[in-house]
């Protein structure tokens, strides 16, 4: 039996370049920044001050009061970018068999705000109680509920939590059910929100965040910029989309998974080069057929010489020719968020023939040997991408997507 | 030199490595101790908490920080000066 093929047909986010996907393109183009300093109360106290923040995103413009208050920032990011993906694949249609469509978000933190707030009432204020949905907000499946429940997918939801890689955790898990039979269509990605005191006072603690700027691959990079957001997608059969006249925006191709089983924090470059080659593997291509590879390219230094060095070992002699970029330094490292996020780079390298570029190069680094296309996007035909998510945890997810 | 100074100094990098605090020697380099990434980011933290002040490190550049990891002898130095410092009553 042939495999089902499978698609993407709508594409939705939030983040701090744009709150939407055509807006997101144009800076990604123009190799916009959007990170600046930090607002949100008790931001003087922290070491690292910068961050890829959303700005001018009232909730209230989105949603109702009343339900409003069940939704933590990552749910309404989520829920707002699942909205545009589902409207520019044109649906929902009642074609669709609902109980076969379902959603997987990926997220690091949940309802990390919520918890924040929450600990600041108890702790800090001296209050004796929370508000009554402090749990629904912060439970890490709240996004993933509230998409199924706006769009009544009845089939199979759940949220993945994979650190850094859970965009492509869920994407992946996403393509794998509708490639299997095991759904018709999902709503697959990632939501995150932990720019909160709380959130980036756990972070600081680590020591791995720049206090400066996010400068993947370059050698004065010297640390990651967290950002926040969320990336959806309608992911369905290539025939059901067809059949519909939906407008597809990029084939899943391949995707693969791997665990390092050695470091909760350190990368581990033969775990991240087995998740490439599988996914080459799984989507039955060669390197040379990947045109664009969209890094983890966190800018800092471990990541970025044992991705550089794991990318040597996949793409060999060829590698010095082989656009590889990182958008972190645009939108930040958005954590569950990322992969979905970094999606459209991809979706607008394969669409547009746009290789957004890697900001805030300032000098080459030995052991990144990579063309990174430094701080300006480069026009370039491109039919297979490739894109990497490295999780802490030793959790490596990559796929392979091409142009329809 | 203040000796209680090095003395907690040593006991932190001491529980640390695993060791006990009289085989820590100033000359000792982090590599000698056996600490890896993260044990290095759980001493500074215990210096921090232990003597009040923010010690400046950046795990991804961890020879250009201010503070001097180099050996044993160099981290006590460091944070003798730190202790001493204006910032200590910024911590």
């Amino acid at each position: 039996m042939t495999q089902r093929r499978v698609v993407i047909t709508g594409a939705g986010t939030v983040n701090a370049l744009a709150p939407d996907v055509q807006g997101t393109f144009a800076a990604m183009a123009e190799g916009r920044c959007g990170i600046g300093p930090l607002d949100f109360p008790d931001v003087e106290r922290l070491t690292i001050r910068i961050g890829a923040q959303v700005r001018g995103f009232p909730p209230e413009s989105h949603f109702d009061k009343g339900k409003l208050s069940l939704y933590d920032r990552f749910t309404q990011f989520a829920l707002v970018a699942a909205r545009q993906a589902m409207a520019q694949a044109g649906l929902p249609q009642e074609s669709c068999d609902h109980t076969r469509w379902g959603a997987i978000i990926g997220t690091a933190g949940g309802g990390n705000a919520t918890v924040n707030e929450a600990y600041r009432a108890v702790y800090a204020e001296g209050k004796n109680r929370v508000h009554p949905f402090t749990v629904p907000r912060l439970m890490g499946n709240a996004a993933a509920s509230h998409v199924s429940m706006e769009f009544g997918l009845m089939g199979p939801s759940f949220a993945v939590a994979t650190a850094c890689a859970s965009s492509n955790h869920a994407l992946g898990l996403a393509f794998q059910m509708i490639r299997a039979g095991l759904a018709d269509g999902m709503l697959a990605g990632g939501a995150e929100s932990m720019l909160n005191f709380g959130g980036l006072k756990a972070w600081e603690g680590l020591r791995v965040m720049s206090p400066d700027g996010c400068r993947p691959f370059s050698a004065s990079r010297n640390g990651m910029v967290q950002g926040e957001g969320a990336g959806v997608f309608v992911l369905e059969t290539l025939e059901g989309a067809k059949a519909r006249g939906a407008e597809i925006l990029a084939e899943i191709k391949g995707f693969a998974m791997t665990s390092d089983a050695s470091d909760i924090v350190m990368p581990s470059r033969e775990g991240a080069a087995r998740a490439m080659r599988l996914a080459l593997r799984d989507a039955g291509i060669t390197p040379e057929a990947v045109d664009y590879v969209n890094a983890h390219g966190t800018g800092t230094a471990a990541n970025d010489k044992t991705e550089a060095a794991a990318l040597s070992d996949i793409f060999g002699a060829d590698l010095p020719r082989l656009p590889v970029s990182s958008t972190k330094a645009m939108h930040g490292h958005c954590i569950g968020a990322t992969g979905a996020i970094e999606l459209l780079a991809c979706l607008m390298a394969l669409n547009a023939g746009v290789i957004a570029p890697t900001l805030g190069f300032e000098a080459p680094d030995p052991d990144c040997p990579l063309d990174v296309v430094p701080n300006v996007a480069r026009q370039v035909r491109v039919d297979t991408v490739m894109t990497n998510a490295f999780a802490f945890g030793g959790l490596n997810a990559v796929l392979i997507l091409s142009k329809a | 030199m203040r000796p209680d100074v090095q003395d907690k100094i040593l006991s932190i990098i001491a529980r640390e490595a695993a060791m006990e605090p009289a085989e820590v020697r100033p000359d000792m380099t982090l590599d000698e101790l056996g600490l890896d990434s993260l044990g290095l980011v759980e001493m500074i933290f215990a210096i921090e908490e232990t003597f009040g002040v923010s010690v400046p490190f950046n795990a991804n550049e961890p020879t250009q920080s201010e503070f001097d990891i180099s050996s044993v002898g160099a981290i006590v130095r460091a944070v003798e000066r730190l202790i001493s410092g204006p910032q200590a009553a910024l911590a």
